[in-house]
Order: structure tokens, then C-alpha cells, then sequence
């Protein structure tokens, strides 16, 4: 049996990651001019690493899909990064951080590297504000901080509802001043499509020029990942457009465990989805949670109505509604974790009490908070977030809409869960090494940090966490045996074989074997998303998922027999690697169902309707699955892959039902 | 109340940067409630059933924030809605049976790729000759010794929310990136941590951005009309001002 070496140092958790400084191996700055880093993404986690790597003195290669490698989709993030500095004075401590993540991860996660998390979180904000990244700030000058779901402290710093953007533009201007002192060279509009491995170890990568169509070699001596989620093999999502899992799934394909897939989070607060032309679907910040309350009516008669459109939101007074997380939950209220606030609409909504037509929404409301603070400080805290709300749907959720007995309502949004975020990725070591040497994956690509739900403002602290302050150090401990390594030449056979592979199943995708009869990547594209959401999302079954691992299967063989791909392999051909993408969403897709089966219990992301209380409240099972799930690739897509545990130990936490009500 | 809409779009097409394009009209029936970028995937699918090729454009998080989509929609880079972009453009702006021109941003600073994709790496490069601040992963001190008056602070972040789209250089009819340059010289400028580098950052951006081809500006105020984060031309006055400030330093 295989196992696996987590490589956790020795100590107490709060002294592992300063042991582990002491006494890793380093690069001197000499031999770092010789090492090659390849790094794959310029998001969060990626345009941090690149830009610390070069500054240390490697010669970085840096990829991206987009045009520039400010677009990433760590851009989009709104709400906010999370760190321990206390500055509220409201008890937060590197150890409460460390315990809310261990406990918002419903006790899935690797301690140790939550604690570090937790430890360098602090380094995030102080290097971000000496970047320039404009945080908000209290009138004597500090940093402002506001709450988050899952904490009872406010330890969350934002930058108006565009948090993610900014740090992404910190990162990006260090990334820029490394490609301007020649450290770091950028490949933008390029697509990784495989890892090259040379003598067990990954050597380069190929990726796809997607402007000339061309496929490039690439070598170094390390090869980093930091690609993203797998959110899009659902079709709709938060995530971009372009946002897809292939090189992660190239990377499991050449022998890096997948590490929980099956935790994939849901997001509470998107705009519900409406027609079948939807592209993708839009979130509405966490952070809206703070002051807006969540309700449906608390009779199925108003309900009723307002699904055929008789009555709105506003017609409701107060009484009649129901405010169901503050109900169930009355010590966290409206900012539960994700995961319980997803699943509490679900459960609303599948009782009949959903608000729009297709019964599928609840109301998110701010009547009771202008009423107290005014219109401008709620404009103030969530103006953009309004505007955005209202481009799409045509309503403005600030405009008074009616009052009843002397109380005002204004229009409130609707909202419903949508697929967001995946804490499961390739599975990493403590030095965030994946079970291949020399490969490394980092930020929402690699598994390590969240457990089976990830906590709010969380997502951009590990990203950059990964990048600035955890890689640039562990990576050497890799590199400093590799010194004496010459440069590669692109010319072995290894890089060529590897071309050529690529090349072919390009070749394979522009088949056609029925022409133009045949059916377009969207149209086979959305039928997968359909078969996730139905049976893979919120509430899973095991005939669910077995009917999932059935469909799947008729879904690739459509994919082989029945695609369409219009255009040549010659220059640019959207079509075409968007086709390259989705034949690797529906391996990850059955990478999903085969994880969610076999867990036989719920947590966090992960519930299968069989395992929960009878509150409704998802029930794990300590006994049979406290270990992260790992899955290795067993040589074809056809085949079920391997599942290897690595067990986890808990040492500074004591394992307990997760408890948001008191 | 969500409505169809047929409408007819008349769309440019280059097969590559060398080729010569010109316009193509296409009929496409959306709805009211649909993206503007939806319908453009509507109009795709539709090609890609018959065969043909789809219209290459740029977008990618369809949530007004990354800057990837461009497109001049009716003489208007990021079509007729203000303070928005392409992807956050609904079909209830546009009228049953109008006709929609759609094109590549027109710039000598930004090449056609294909249809109406363009490059604007020249972006990055301006970005790269000082569009940062000098400081080392790790080197930072603790974030609340640094205090910035709220004031400043939300200042610095207006001038920070510019996406790097390049509608402001479309806009602008002599193809100036003084918009995207001040925004980014602002946003640093009015940051204590920033004040450091100030003169030479401004030097350095400014004479990138003539290097690549960008034109001047001639306050002609196109730039912040267009712009769909509302980044203001007051930046620009900064960057006037720092960027003299440098020079006579000099």
C-alpha cells in the first residue's frame, strides 16, 4: 500500500514553522542564478510567488491565460483577508485565527498548516500596506477591520468591496517590478497543457501559445502551480470564464494525488440563476451578511405569491417573515459559515418557501439596518455592491419600497447558493510539494489549509500566504540538491514526446465525427454543470451520485463521439481550448462523484443527505473518515482511481461537533 | 419584466493581426434580462452550429472587474451604459430591431489580435517601468505604524479601482493612456509609502507610455466619460503636477 509522508516537522504546532526556518536547507544567492522556476498563474498565490522567487535572486518563468496577469481571477475577490493583528481588541489571537479555520474547516484540515497560515497572516497585511494596497481606515489613520462568517471577532481587512482586486494589484506591481529587473519573464495568453518529467521529476512544462496556437516547451528545475479551483466543471459558478482545472488534472495525471475533491464550497450570497443562457453567475459579497438579514416568509401562502409574481418582498411586514438563521442559529446569526447558510436556504426552499419563480431564491434584506444607520452609511459599506445588483437585475435593493404601521422597507435583493469555491485540490506536503518531486502547487490549486469548508476572507490570506511567505521559503529545501543541475534543453526527447502527445490530442479534438451536426463544447459543457448540481452539489445521495458516475460516463463518450469544434488548430481557436478544458472537467467531475461517494458521512462542503441530525445539521464521522482522501491516477481516465489516506493528528485541537447555535 | 429582443449586430472581423477585417452583420434574438456578452454567445453558438467560426473577444470574470472585456459598442467603448463594462451591459439597454456596431478598441497602442480582441500588453510595460512600490517580501513593518488619514486613504482608492482596461486610450481620440498612467501615479503619490518613489515613478511611467505609442492629452475629458470604474481626471492634474514636480527636480 502506498503511503504518504505529510513531512509535518517535529514540536509543538505553534513552533513546527519556526523549527522548520531554522533548520531548512537554503540556496545561496550565487547558485540561485542558476536555479529555473516555472510558475503557472499570476493570481494571488502565483504573482506572489513569482514576484518573491525573482526578487530573491531565481530566474522565474511566469504563465498566464489572460492577456496580462492582472486579470486573474483572484481579482474578483470582494469581501476581505483575514488576519490575527487583534487591532479591534476584541481578543483575536494567532491561536483563534488557527482555531476558527480548524473549526470552519469542520476538522478536515492539516493542523500545522493552519497554524502557519494563521502565523503569517499577520505579514500579509503589514507587506500589502507597504505595497500601497489603499485598505480602509479608521479617522485616526488605522487599519479598519470588519467581521466575517464563522468568527465572533472582526478580523477581516478590506478594501471596499474590492479586496481582491487590490491585493491582486499589489501583487501584480511586485510581479512588475521583478519583470522589469529582468528576474522574472512573462508569458501571457499562454495555457499549460502538461507537465514534463524527466528521470521522476517534473522538468518543464508545454503550454499552448493561444494566440499563434503553437505549442511551446518550458524548462526549470521546479515547476509551481497555482492555477486555481475547479469550481467551472459545474458550468455555472462565481468563477471567470477561463478558469478551469487542466493543468491541475495534468499534474494528477502524471502521478500528484488529488487530495479531497469532493469539498467543493457553495456560496450562500449569489444572484440566483435565471434562463439557460446564463454565462456564469455573479456573488454578492459575504461581507453583505454583516447588516443584511436573510429571510423568506413564514407563510406558504405569501410564498406562493411571490413566486407567481402577486406579491414583492416589500408587501411582507415584519411579522410574517422568517429570519431563519437567526432563528436556527442565535449565537452567529446571518454570518454562519457558508456551508450552513447554503445548506439553510436549501432547506427553505426545498419546503416550498423559495421567493421568485423559479422557487429558488431567498430575500436578503437591509431595511433594518438603513433604518438604523441611513441610507449613506449603508451606501457607504456596500455601495458598489448595490449598483452591481442592480445593473443585473433591475431592481435597486437601497430604494424604499413601502411602509407598513410606520415601519419602512426597502427593496430587498435575492439571492440563492451558487458553486464558489473548492477547498479540495492536488494534494501537497508540508513544504506544499505535491507527491510528484520537483512540482509544487499553491493557493486554491493545492488542497492544504481550508479542511472541507473555507471560511470567509480566508481564500486571499492563503493565496498569499502560499506565495509571499511560505514557497519562496520550503521550495529551496527542494532546490538546494539541485544546484549542481544544469539547465535543460527543450530538445530531450522528454519535452518532445510530450509536444507531440499534445499535439495529438489536439488533433483528436478537431475530429469531428459528425461534422457539424455534432454538438458544441457549451451545449456538452452545461449538460455536465446540469449532472454536478443535480446529484454532486448541495445535497448528495449515494443512488445520486452512482447515478452521477453513470451519466458522467455517457458524457465523455458524447464528448468522444459527438463534438463539434469548428476552426483549425492553426492560430487562434477559442473553440478549441475551451474543448481542451472541458474534456478535463468531466474527469474532475467524476474525481468529485468517486470522493463524495465514497464519504460515507457530512462535512463542511460535503453532505450527503444520508449523514445528519436530526436538526438537519450535517454529522460527521470521526471514527471512519478523520483523513484526507487522496486519489492517484491509474493510467487512463477510464479507470477508477486509487484512493490513499493520509490520516490526520490533531494535537492542539481538541475534534468536536461543530456548534454554531450557542 | 424580462422581453425578447431581436437585434442586429454589426460586428468586425480579422482573422489575425496581418489580415485587413471589415464588418459583418448578424441577426440574434436575446432577451431584455440577458448580458450583452451572453448575446455575443448566443450569436457563437449559433455560428459554431453552422460551421463557422465564433467572434474572438476578450472577457473573462463578467462581474465589471477584472478589465478583460473591451469592445466599442456604438462608438462607445463599453457601450452606452455609464460606469460599467461590457460584461455588466444588459440587453434592456438597446432596443428591439436596432442595429448594434461592435468593434476592437481602436488604438495605436493596442493591435488587433483577431475579430475584436486586442493586445494591450503596452499596459503591462507601463506598469513594469514603475507602477510599484520598492519593497522586499518581508521587509514591511507593522501595517498600523504607517497612519494614513481616512481621507487619503479613500483618495488613494478611487485612483486604485482603474481595471487597466484601456477603454481611456479607446476613448480618447489622440489614443492617450494618461487616465490609466495618473491612476496609478495617484494611487501611490497620496500613500506616505508611495511619496518616496514619486518623482521617479512618474518620469518612468510617463515615458513609457510616449515610448509605446500612446498620443497626449489634450483634456478633452473622453477618457473619464468613458470610464467604467468613474476614475476621475483630477489624476490626471496629479500627474501633471508630479510629473513637473520631477522635471524641475531634474
Amino acid at each position: 500500500m502506498t503511503t504518504i509522508d505529510s513531512k509535518i516537522p517535529e514540536g509543538p504546532v505553534a513552533e513546527k514553522w519556526t523549527n522548520y526556518k531554522a533548520h531548512q536547507r537554503l540556496v545561496n544567492p550565487a547558485n540561485k542564478r542558476k536555479l529555473d522556476i516555472i510558475v503557472v498563474g499570476t493570481g494571488l498565490a502565483g504573482a506572489s510567488a513569482a514576484a518573491s522567487l525573482g526578487e530573491m535572486g531565481f530566474r522565474v518563468l511566469n504563465f498566464c491565460i489572460q492577456d496580462s496577469p492582472r486579470r486573474a481571477h483572484s481579482i474578483a475577490a470582494q469581501g476581505g483577508i483575514n488576519a490575527a493583528k487583534n487591532y479591534q481588541n476584541d481578543g483575536d489571537s494567532v491561536y483563534r485565527l488557527f482555531y476558527d479555520t480548524v473549526k470552519g474547516g469542520d476538522y478536515r484540515a492539516r493542523e500545522a498548516n493552519v497554524y502557519r497560515l494563521a502565523e503569517v497572516s499577520n505579514n500579509i497585511i503589514d507587506q500589502c500596506v507597504a505595497q500601497g494596497v489603499p485598505f480602509a481606515r479608521e479617522y485616526g489613520g488605522t487599519l479598519a477591520n470588519r467581521s466575517f462568517g464563522g468568527a465572533q471577532v472582526s478580523r477581516t481587512f478590506y478594501a471596499k468591496g474590492q479586496t481582491g482586486q487590490q491585493l491582486l494589484l499589489g501583487a501584480y506591481s511586485a510581479l512588475s517590478r521583478q519583470v522589469a529587473a529582468g528576474t522574472v519573464k512573462l508569458y501571457t495568453r499562454y495555457e499549460m497543457h502538461d507537465v514534463v518529467m524527466v528521470d521522476g521529476r517534473a522538468r518543464g512544462i508545454i503550454a499552448k501559445n493561444l494566440v499563434t496556437g503553437k505549442f511551446e516547451r518550458f524548462a526549470a528545475h521546479a515547476v509551481v502551480i497555482a492555477t486555481g479551483g475547479y469550481g467551472n466543471t459545474y458550468f455555472l459558478s462565481t468563477n471567470a470564464m477561463a478558469c478551469n482545472c487542466s493543468a491541475a488534472i495534468a499534474a494528477y495525471r502524471k502521478g500528484a494525488y488529488f487530495a479531497n475533491p469532493s469539498y467543493v464550497q457553495i456560496h450562500p450570497t449569489c444572484i440566483p440563476v435565471h434562463g439557460d443562457k446564463q454565462s456564469k453567475l455573479t456573488l454578492m459579497s459575504e461581507s453583505l451578511r454583516n447588516d443584511g438579514r436573510i429571510w423568506v416568509p413564514k407563510k406558504i401562502e405569501d410564498a406562493k405569491a411571490l413566486q407567481e409574481g402577486k406579491k414583492k418582498g416589500s408587501d411582507i411586514p415584519e411579522e410574517d417573515r422568517d429570519y431563519y438563521l437567526e432563528r436556527r442559529y442565535p449565537a452567529f446569526g446571518n454570518l454562519v459559515p457558508r456551508d450552513v447558510a447554503s445548506r439553510a436556504a436549501k432547506e427553505r426552499c426545498d419546503k416550498g418557501f423559495g421567493v421568485n419563480n423559479t422557487g429558488l431564491a431567498v430575500f436578503l434584506d437591509f431595511s433594518e439596518a438603513i433604518n438604523r444607520l441611513g441610507i449613506d452609511v449603508v451606501r457607504q459599506r456596500y455601495g458598489n455592491l448595490f449598483d452591481m445588483y442592480e445593473e443585473i437585475t433591475d431592481v435597486n435593493p437601497g430604494e424604499l419600497a413601502k411602509e407598513i404601521n410606520g415601519v419602512k422597507y426597502y427593496n430587498p435583493m435575492m439571492i440563492f447558493p451558487a458553486i464558489h469555491y473548492t477547498m479540495g485540490g492536488i494534494w501537497v506536503d508540508y513544504e506544499l510539494q505535491t507527491s510528484v518531486k520537483g512540482l509544487f502547487a499553491i493557493g486554491e490549486c493545492n488542497f492544504s489549509d481550508h479542511g472541507a469548508n473555507r471560511l470567509g476572507a480566508s481564500a486571499l490570506m492563503q493565496g498569499l500566504a502560499d506565495g509571499y511567505f511560505v514557497l519562496p521559503y520550503t521550495i529551496q529545501n527542494y532546490l538546494a540538491d539541485q544546484i549542481t543541475v544544469p539547465r535543460f534543453s527543450t530538445d530531450a526527447p522528454e519535452f518532445v514526446e510530450a509536444q507531440k502527445a499534445c499535439e495529438e490530442a489536439q488533433r483528436a479534438l478537431l475530429r469531428n465525427p459528425k461534422g457539424k451536426d455534432g454538438k458544441s463544447v457549451d451545449t456538452i459543457h452545461k449538460e455536465l454543470g446540469h449532472i454536478m448540481w443535480e446529484y454532486v452539489g448541495m445535497g448528495r445521495t449515494e443512488a445520486g451520485l452512482k447515478k452521477a458516475l453513470e451519466e458522467l460516463k455517457r458524457i465523455r463518450k458524447e464528448f468522444n463521439e459527438e463534438l463539434f469544434v469548428p476552426g483549425t488548430e492553426e492560430g487562434m481557436n477559442n473553440e478549441l481550448d475551451k474543448a481542451f478544458r472541458l474534456k478535463d472537467f468531466i474527469t474532475m467531475g467524476e474525481l468529485i462523484a468517486n470522493d463524495a461517494l465514497h464519504r460515507e458521512e457530512s462535512c463542511g462542503g460535503h453532505f450527503r443527505e444520508e449523514h445528519q441530525t436530526e436538526e438537519g445539521e450535517a454529522k460527521r464521522n470521526d471514527q471512519d473518515f478523520f483523513y484526507v482522501g487522496c486519489w492517484n491516477y491509474k493510467g487512463s481516465d477510464d479507470e477508477t482511481p486509487e484512493l490513499i489516506k493520509e490520516p490526520l493528528v490533531y494535537e492542539a485541537i481538541k475534534v468536536q461537533t461543530r456548534n454554531y447555535k450557542n | 419584466m424580462e422581453k425578447n429582443i431581436t437585434v442586429t449586430l454589426r460586428v468586425w472581423r480579422q482573422k489575425d493581426a496581418k489580415s485587413k477585417g471589415g464588418f459583418k452583420e448578424y441577426q440574434v434574438t436575446s432577451t431584455t434580462d440577458t448580458s450583452f456578452l451572453e448575446t455575443l454567445d448566443i450569436l457563437n453558438e449559433d455560428l459554431v452550429s453552422k460551421g463557422e467560426e465564433p467572434i474572438a473577444f476578450d472577457h473573462d470574470c463578467r462581474e465589471g472587474i477584472c478589465g478583460m472585456c473591451s469592445l466599442y459598442i456604438n462608438g462607445h467603448p463599453h457601450g452606452p451604459a455609464t460606469k460599467a463594462t461590457t460584461c455588466q451591459l444588459y440587453m434592456r439597454r438597446f432596443k428591439d430591431g436596432e442595429t448594434i456596431t461592435v468593434e476592437p478598441w481602436r488604438s495605436a497602442g493596442f493591435p488587433v489580435i483577431k475579430d475584436c480582441m486586442v493586445d494591450r500588453g503596452a499596459y503591462d510595460k507601463i506598469m513594469q517601468a514603475g507602477g510599484f512600490i520598492s519593497v522586499r517580501t518581508g521587509s514591511a513593518e507593522d501595517a498600523n505604524n504607517i497612519l494614513i488619514p481616512k481621507e487619503k486613504a479613500d483618495e488613494a482608492m478611487d485612483a486604485a479601482t482603474c481595471i487597466g482596461c484601456g477603454a481611456c486610450a479607446a476613448a480618447c481620440k489622440n489614443g492617450s493612456a494618461m487616465l490609466f498612467v495618473s491612476a496609478k501615479v495617484s494611487q501611490l503619490a497620496l500613500l506616505p509609502q508611495g511619496r518616496v518613489e514619486a518623482a521617479r515613478r512618474a518620469k518612468a511611467m510617463v515615458a513609457k507610455m510616449d515610448e509605446l505609442g500612446f498620443g497626449n492629452c489634450t483634456n478633452t475629458r473622453a477618457c473619464e466619460a468613458e470610464c467604467p470604474k468613474g476614475i476621475s481626471i483630477a489624476n490626471i492634474a496629479r500627474l501633471n503636477r508630479e510629473f513637473l514636480k520631477a522635471k524641475l527636480k531634474d
